[in-house]
């Protein structure tokens, strides 16, 4: 891997909002897309995984649709004011036009052959227009497009707003009160007010959203009282008139019809898909308790599946009859996040505050949810005004195989309803299992807790620290009765210091000592006796964070307090070893080396710090990282450590530290592009999906590359016969690919083929592409597929890095071993 | 506030000075409207109700109730319908096409139609024939003659009750609605024409084919027992539409009698449907109490494809809706509830005024009430009978707005049962507390009261002359020595009271020429004059003295209302419905002065747009230049004496508060001082100079006497 010094930049790493616009579906229902932050993600609908991520626009993208003359490709439009054209099968670019404006929504029409419609804002900030946008024809790759033509003026910037209806004949816009039609062929605009006295019964008459019936002259609007009007003879501004479907007893979010329109569907908070059949009130179905309320609906072109957008960063493929068959969950945002970001220590997932009083564990490499766990265990209700029970607090302990959870509802001031609960994973399911379940552990809100991990610790312990001026000590032990063997959590030590408020623990590495914070107070107990040991106060406010060196800087304490001092004391001088001036928000103790990441909050942004608790120096420090303030941080450990030689990136090497700001946006350091911090499923996958297995696919398949991989495990000295990686080469692929009637002879063609069945002792000539236009774009838009750079990169060392004295082909586990060990960071002996 | 049934005596704060006797013990019902009639030429609509009262309402007029015959008990009418321009007939279970006079406001004739009770009834497009369907199946066809009606052959027997029918607009063929299906046949071979039983289809000698629609009876999946077709409407593209017991409306093909589209569109019954005459929009009224409007919209612009779309429900009324009319401009909806609901459509009206506002009218434009002021007696009438009571008194004092205690309670003195089937049409107290007289259809009754302290007695004054069979109006003069009785063949009888017995003096004959019945009647105090009104003539003064007609007031385009005569100036007040008020001195013979000063000024908007007719007008005996008058929702006093409003000043104007000085008191004050305490409000009458009473009938105790509606769940109880 090249080594290239790049600065390092804060990137996203997905978590994106997958409900931000409307999914839309592929002509044949077979793909779905949605926007993802700057991406476009495809998914196969029938198994819901992510095809292909479209990468390419830098800014947030803002829609996307169906090319309406080429359904294999899409437009997309962007805030960084492009529109891009994607062929979506092979995931490639083809186009890219320039606007140069900030593009709110897209609309296409089969009508309007070359020109697309977009939402932009005006010079004032909330003033949106729908413009029409001729869209060039050049050959070129960027095209320059600001034909802009006006359309409707002073609309929401929503595209839930706007709704082309009859072919593309006339748009209907709402905003508040109003619904504005405004006719293609005349050139006119019609518009229709809605009462909007403030007297209750109108209150709440505001338009949300709008849906065109495909077939009639039909407008439907969504209102935030429930209602569904249906419009009709809307082209004449006496003779209208509408009808009222009411059923939601919240705000309408989304409406769509079907394709034949012979129904409409609404979704709101309610989390009901409703099907309206025949638009009338009596008629009606329902698809309940899906979880969170609708945010998007939208129908696929062929009729056949339905999909719903939820709060909750999800979306639900449903079929025709009501039923559904599939769930693409992204990253769920919906709550407020109480426990901060874990990393759970078996799967290395992201574990925070997920679906109401859930635990999600989201996974960072395929950007997608692993699963839910029901903390809580009851059914939640939407209403407002409501006191729900939160997840407060959460930690993992003895390597994964415990998890405590502390759930709490304070609906008065006296009445605080407190509960926490200790899970054990059980292998079998592969599951946390609850174990033990206590009710208030403490009299007063817990503040903190912590499992000891020091691998010699042969009893698992948990220390929770409440407001209540009292730290617990829990220990794991038999509860076996004459019926079963069990183990359960019970209370070993309270601990107190006059009676100040504890606020923090934390064990040491090695679990030896337990620090716990009292307001202003540091008190070190020694976990064996539970012996006061000592106690340092430097008066410079609350602890807020309290954390332990680790590795070579396991004898240093740091506490940052909340007016801004950082400080570390030296544990066996019991001595105040530094302290620093620094308002700390985030302090986070890297796992695997002894930094520990700092962000402190100053009026401009949020900056980081990254140092050894020996030194006041930091080795590394960014400003500016987010102009929000940062909430939560984690380290997480790499799979594959890196290796950054420049000293600053060292401590990046084996952890990445993760963030989340205050808008809930997942955040986190790269110095290569982001999109390879993603694994994306490789591009072969489309293409080998397709074939049959046949004889044929077995020689030339991805079956033939694993076998190998087991065969090369099995023979390290490789003297079994090997055949080369079918797939990478040309002649085959050229053979397979090419049409018949361009193809030469067969006679001719015969002698390579062969050949290139045949080993060679350099499978790198067989590497050497042919100057082929198509191969190049592929190239070009690679989305750097780490299987296949991997086993490039094998390649390249047998033929280059001569100077190493390793076997001729190694198994990639060595490899792997091999490089680890490279990169492995030995600055620490310099520490010692 | 005191409970209903109880009577206050309450300072009213709207006026200042007097105490109000607040009376709601009438326990007035108004019974449930059957069926309504729109007559497009005349624009005119026919209301009956279930104790078979018939009333014609102007739309016009200002939706003035300007007709009514009194009901039968034995008459329910089931089905109404005009034919022949404006002539009014109606049918109902008695088994009896009757039709209605007009002019003398009478039953012209009853005929039996020997079919058994009468379920429907239609008017061919022409007018000119008449169709009855009857309890035994029979489909029977009338010839409208111009005198009467004659049969002319009964079609083909069906095996159940007709319950609904519909001519097609060219008149060739009919619709009926039975219990579980729908026929359509032709006029003219009389045949039934088609009949859509799936596979049975035979055919008859004259090679018409015989079909029936049949009705699914499921009901949200539910399997009632039978499916009643409440209503059906032919239109001429040969769509038939039903409305059924299932909530369902229906579009049938009545060519080949295939059902064509189907809208559930409530848990209960459809019961009523009315179709436009452009046939572009159609309603249909349900038993829970919604109106449904239909339209017939394109289906998309620039097709000419069209379809029929439910639009706009309408929640107007609690119980069933049992009849909906269809005007060229709005919707006309009653039911059980007994609100006739005329709802116009904002697409087809012009302008948006007054005239365009939902109006809702639930009592009658008549006085029911009246009042013997030196006994201070009230008389009740209902439909079958007279309540007498006493009103109470009270000893203490209080402020203004006080709530006073009563320390004697009314009395009910007196229920009076009425004698026959017949409903009363009108009654009357002598102002002394003497006599009560009240008439019904057929018979006229007068009684003689005996007060002994606290006991009354009764005694009934027999032998009443043959010309006193019925009466429209009754009035005694106000020394309580004379009766004046308006009769239905547009006569007035003049008739001189003694001790226990009467004196015909005279009878004013009407106008030679009209047959104009008088409903309104007034007499001057001093008893020299009569004011005697019809419905759409001018007001004929008569000179009791001289018992010849003094003078015709002018004709005025809008039915009177209220007639009063003042005292001393002998001044006739008169309220049209279009709520102008004049004022016309009989010895002058000519409008008065203020009468002209406020023609030429014009009344206030606001007074102008009040939407109740005026039923009353009352004079202070020592204040002659106060008018008191009144309508259902206010009572106002006109003080000729104070500068008449304009549009720009307040017409309901708060009193101004008393510290104010005169000066400012005078500036701000108009002609009118509205009182709007008191509503809904059925009759304001002054006892005495410093006393009113005040007869209330609030609205949520006449729906609480009213049967149980559908019981429907609503969201979030």
């Amino acid at each position: 891997m090249v080594e290239e010094e790049k600065n390092l930049r804060v990137v996203r790493c997905g978590g994106s909002e997958l409900n931000f616009r409307r999914a839309v579906f592929s002509a044949d229902s077979k793909y779905i897309f949605c926007v993802s932050g700057d991406f476009i993600k495809v998914y196969s609908t029938a198994t819901e995984e992510c095809v292909h991520i479209l990468q390419g626009h830098r800014q947030l993208v803002t829609g996307i649709q169906l090319n309406p003359n080429n359904h294999l490709q899409l437009y997309s439009c962007s805030f960084d004011g492009t529109i891009k054209l994607w062929d979506y099968i092979d995931g490639i670019l083809i186009k890219t036009f320039i606007v140069g404006r900030k593009l709110h929504a897209l609309f296409t029409l089969a009508c309007a052959e070359d020109s697309v419609f977009v939402i932009i804002n005006k010079e004032k900030p909330d003033i949106f227009q729908l413009v029409s946008l001729k869209l060039p024809r050049s050959s070129s790759q960027e095209i320059e497009a600001k034909e802009l033509s006006f359309v409707l003026d002073y609309i929401n910037q929503s595209p839930k707003c706007i709704a082309f209806g009859n072919e593309g004949q006339y748009v209907a816009a709402v905003r508040d009160f109003y619904l504005s039609v405004y006719f293609f062929k005349k050139k006119t605009t019609s518009r229709f007010t809605l009462s909007s006295s403030r007297n209750k019964k109108h209150a709440k008459n505001n338009f949300t959203c709008v849906a065109c019936h495909p077939k009639e002259d039909c407008i439907a609007t969504g209102h935030k009282d429930g209602k569904i009007r249906l419009w009709r003879n809307f082209d004449d501004e006496k003779k209208y008139t509408y009808t009222c479907l009411h059923w939601h007893h919240d705000l309408v979010m989304d409406l769509a019809f079907s394709v034949t329109g012979s129904s409409l569907l609404s979704g709101g908070r309610e989390s009901v898909l409703v099907e309206w059949r025949e638009a009338t009130e009596k008629n009606k179905e329902f698809l309940p308790r899906l979880g969170a309320a609708i945010v998007h609906i939208s129908v696929s072109p062929a009729g056949d599946l339905f999909c719903t957008s939820h709060s909750d960063n999800k979306i639900i493929i449903i079929h025709r009859n009501l039923e559904a068959s599939a769930v693409i969950q992204g990253l769920v945002k919906d709550s407020n996040i109480f426990t901060g970001l874990m990393i759970d220590p078996r799967t290395k997932a992201l574990v925070l505050n997920g679906k109401p009083g859930h635990l999600q564990f989201y996974s960072l490499q395929s950007d997608k949810q692993l699963y839910n766990l029901d903390i809580i265990q009851q059914e939640y209700i939407n209403d407002y005004g409501l006191i729900q029970i939160e997840l407060t607090k959460a930690a993992f302990g003895c390597y994964g195989s415990w998890l405590a959870t502390v759930e709490q509802r304070q609906e008065k001031e006296t009445e605080l309803e407190l509960q926490m609960k200790l899970w054990m994973y059980n292998k079998k399911t592969q599951g946390f299992v609850l174990n033990t379940k206590i009710n208030m552990p403490h009299e007063d809100h817990i503040t903190d807790l912590c499992f000891c991990n020091a691998e010699k610790s042969e009893n698992p312990t948990l220390v929770t620290a409440s407001r209540d001026g009292h730290f617990k000590v829990w220990i794991l032990t038999d509860d076996s009765d004459i019926y079963r063997k069990a183990v359960g959590w019970t209370c070993d030590f309270v601990g107190s210091y006059h009676k100040y408020q504890a606020t923090n623990c934390c064990f040491s590495e090695d679990g030896s000592l337990l620090a716990v914070s009292f307001e202003e107070i540091v008190t070190i107990w020694d976990s064996e006796t539970w012996e006061l040991k000592c106690t340092f106060c430097q008066r410079a406010g609350k602890i807020r964070h309290l954390c332990f060196g680790r590795l070579t800087c396991s004898k240093y304490l740091l506490g940052a307090t909340e007016n801004g001092i950082l400080c570390c004391w030296n544990l066996l001088s019991c001595a105040l070893e530094w302290s620093a001036k620094l308002s700390v928000r985030v302090m986070e103790p890297d796992p695997n080396s002894e930094n520990v990441a700092a962000v402190s909050q100053s009026p401009v942004g949020s900056d980081l710090f990254v140092f050894k608790p020996s030194e006041p120096r930091p080795l590394y420090i960014q400003k500016n990282i987010s102009r929000e303030e940062v909430q939560w941080g984690v380290f997480v450990p790499r799979d594959v450590p890196e290796s950054f030689t420049s000293e600053a990136y060292q401590w990046l090497n084996r952890s990445q530290f993760y963030f989340l700001t205050k808008s809930q946006s997942l955040l986190t350091f790269s110095t290569t592009s982001p999109e390879e911090k993603l694994t994306p499923t490789s591009k072969q996958l489309l293409a080998e999906e397709s074939l049959p297995t046949t004889p044929f696919y077995f020689i030339l398949g991805k079956h033939r590359q694993q076998q190998q991989d087991e065969k090369l495990n099995k023979a390290l000295e490789n003297e079994l016969v090997q055949l080369p990686l079918t797939e990478n080469i040309p002649a085959i692929s050229e053979l397979l690919q090419t049409p018949a009637h361009v193809l030469p002879s067969a006679s001719f063609l015969c002698s390579m083929f062969v050949n290139s069945l045949l080993l060679s002792t350099k499978t790198e000539s067989a590497e050497e592409v042919p100057d082929d236009a198509d191969m190049e774009e592929e190239k070009e838009s690679d989305d750097s597929d780490e299987e296949n750079n991997f086993t490039e990169e094998v390649q390249d060392t047998n033929t280059t890095d001569l100077g190493e004295d390793i076997i001729h082909q190694l198994s990639k586990s060595e490899e792997k071993e091999l490089r680890k060990l490279r990169k492995v960071d030995y600055s620490w002996i310099a520490a010692l | 506030m005191l409970a209903a049934g109880e009577e206050g005596i309450v300072d009213s704060p709207g006026m200042g000075e007097f105490k109000v006797h607040r009376v709601r013990f009438f326990n007035y019902v108004p019974s449930g409207i059957r069926c309504v009639a729109y007559n497009d030429q005349s624009n005119r609509l026919a209301v009956s109700r279930t104790d078979g009262t018939v009333e014609i309402y102007n739309l016009s007029a200002n939706y003035f109730q300007e007709k009514f015959f009194s009901g039968h008990e034995s008459r329910a009418t089931e089905a109404l319908c005009w034919a022949k321009g404006q002539r009014l007939f109606s049918a109902g279970l008695n088994g009896e096409i009757i039709e209605y006079d007009l002019q003398a406001l009478n039953i012209k004739y009853a005929m039996d139609a020997f079919g058994g009770p009468i379920w429907s009834m239609a008017a061919s497009p022409s007018g000119s024939q008449l169709l009855v369907g009857c309890e035994d199946g029979s489909v029977k066809l009338f010839q409208v003659t111009p005198e009467k009606i004659q049969f002319e052959r009964n079609f083909d027997r069906q095996k159940s009750r007709i319950l609904s029918l519909s001519w097609h607009p060219s008149g060739t063929h009919v619709a009926a609605g039975s219990i579980d299906y729908i026929s359509v046949f032709d006029v003219k071979s009389e045949n039934w024409l088609m009949d859509s039983f799936g596979d049975e289809t035979d055919f008859n000698l004259l090679g018409s084919a015989i079909h029936k629609m049949l009705v699914d009876r499921q009901y949200m999946g539910v399997s009632k027992r039978k499916c009643i077709i409440w209503g059906v409407a032919f239109l001429s593209d040969g769509t038939v539409i039903s409305v059924d017991s299932a909530g369902k409306v229906q579009f049938w093909d009545s060519a080949t009698g295939t059902l064509v589209k189907n809208h559930l569109i409530a848990n209960a019954d459809v019961q009523s449907i009315a179709v436009s005459d452009q046939e572009d929009s159609f309603v249909v009224g349900t038993a829970e109490g919604t109106v449904f409007h239909f339209q017939l919209v394109s289906v998309t612009s620039n097709s000419s494809e069209k379809q029929w779309v439910r639009t706009k429900p309408f929640q107007h009324h609690t119980h069933d809706v049992r009849a909906v009319a269809h005007s060229p401009t709005a919707l006309i909806s009653g039911g059980t509830d007994t609100h006739l609901v005329i709802r116009p459509l904002m697409e087809k009206v012009e302008v948006k005024n007054y005239d365009a506002a939902l109006r809702k009218i639930t009592f009658p434009h008549r006085r029911l009430v009246s009042c013997a002021k030196k006994r201070q007696l009230l008389l009740f009438q209902f439909a079958h009978h007279l309540e007498l009571w006493r009103l109470g008194s009270t000893v203490a004092t209080g402020k203004n707005g006080d709530t006073l205690p009563l320390s004697k309670d009314a009395d009910h003195l007196l229920h009076l049962k009425a004698k026959g089937p017949e409903n009363i049409i009108c009654s009357c107290i002598s102002p002394c507390g003497s006599w009560i007289a009240y008439s019904t259809t057929s018979r006229f009754f007068l009684y003689r009261l005996s007060h002994e302290h606290d006991n009354i007695s009764l005694q009934r004054v027999s032998k009443m002359p043959a010309f006193l069979r019925s009466a429209l109006q009754i009035l005694f003069s106000e020394d309580s020595t004379k009766l004046f009785v308006a009769s239905n063949q547009g006569s007035l009888h003049v008739i001189r009271l003694l001790e226990g017995s009467f004196k015909h003096l005279h009878t004013f004959q009407p106008q030679s020429g009209t047959v104009e019945s008088m409903c309104l009647l007034a007499v001057s105090p001093d008893g020299n004059w009569l004011a005697a009104s019809g419905t759409s003539a001018g007001v004929h003064v008569y000179s009791v003295k001289h018992l010849k007609l003094h003078c015709t007031v002018p004709a005025y385009n809008f039915p009177v209302t209220a007639l009063a005569i003042a005292p001393n100036t002998n001044n006739l007040v008169i309220a049209h419905s279009d709520q102008q008020v004049f004022e016309y001195s009989i010895p002058d013979k000519q409008y008065t002065e203020w009468s002209r000063t406020i023609q030429k000024q014009g009344f206030h908007h606001l007074w102008l747009q009040r939407d109740t007719p005026i039923t009353h007008i009352s004079f202070h005996p020592k204040r002659p230049m106060h008018i008191l008058l009144h309508d259902a929702y206010m009572f106002c006093i006109i003080d000729k004496s104070l500068p008449l409003p304009n549009d720009k000043t307040l017409l309901y104007n708060p009193l101004p508060p008393t510290n104010e000085s005169d000066v400012i008191r005078r500036r701000t004050a108009h002609a009118f001082k509205i009182s709007k305490i008191y509503k809904p409000l059925l009759f304001m009458e002054l006892l005495d100079e410093r006393t009113l009473v005040a007869v209330e009938r609030p609205l949520d105790d006449i729906i609480a006497q009213l049967p149980p509606p559908i019981k429907k769940k609503k969201f979030g109880t």
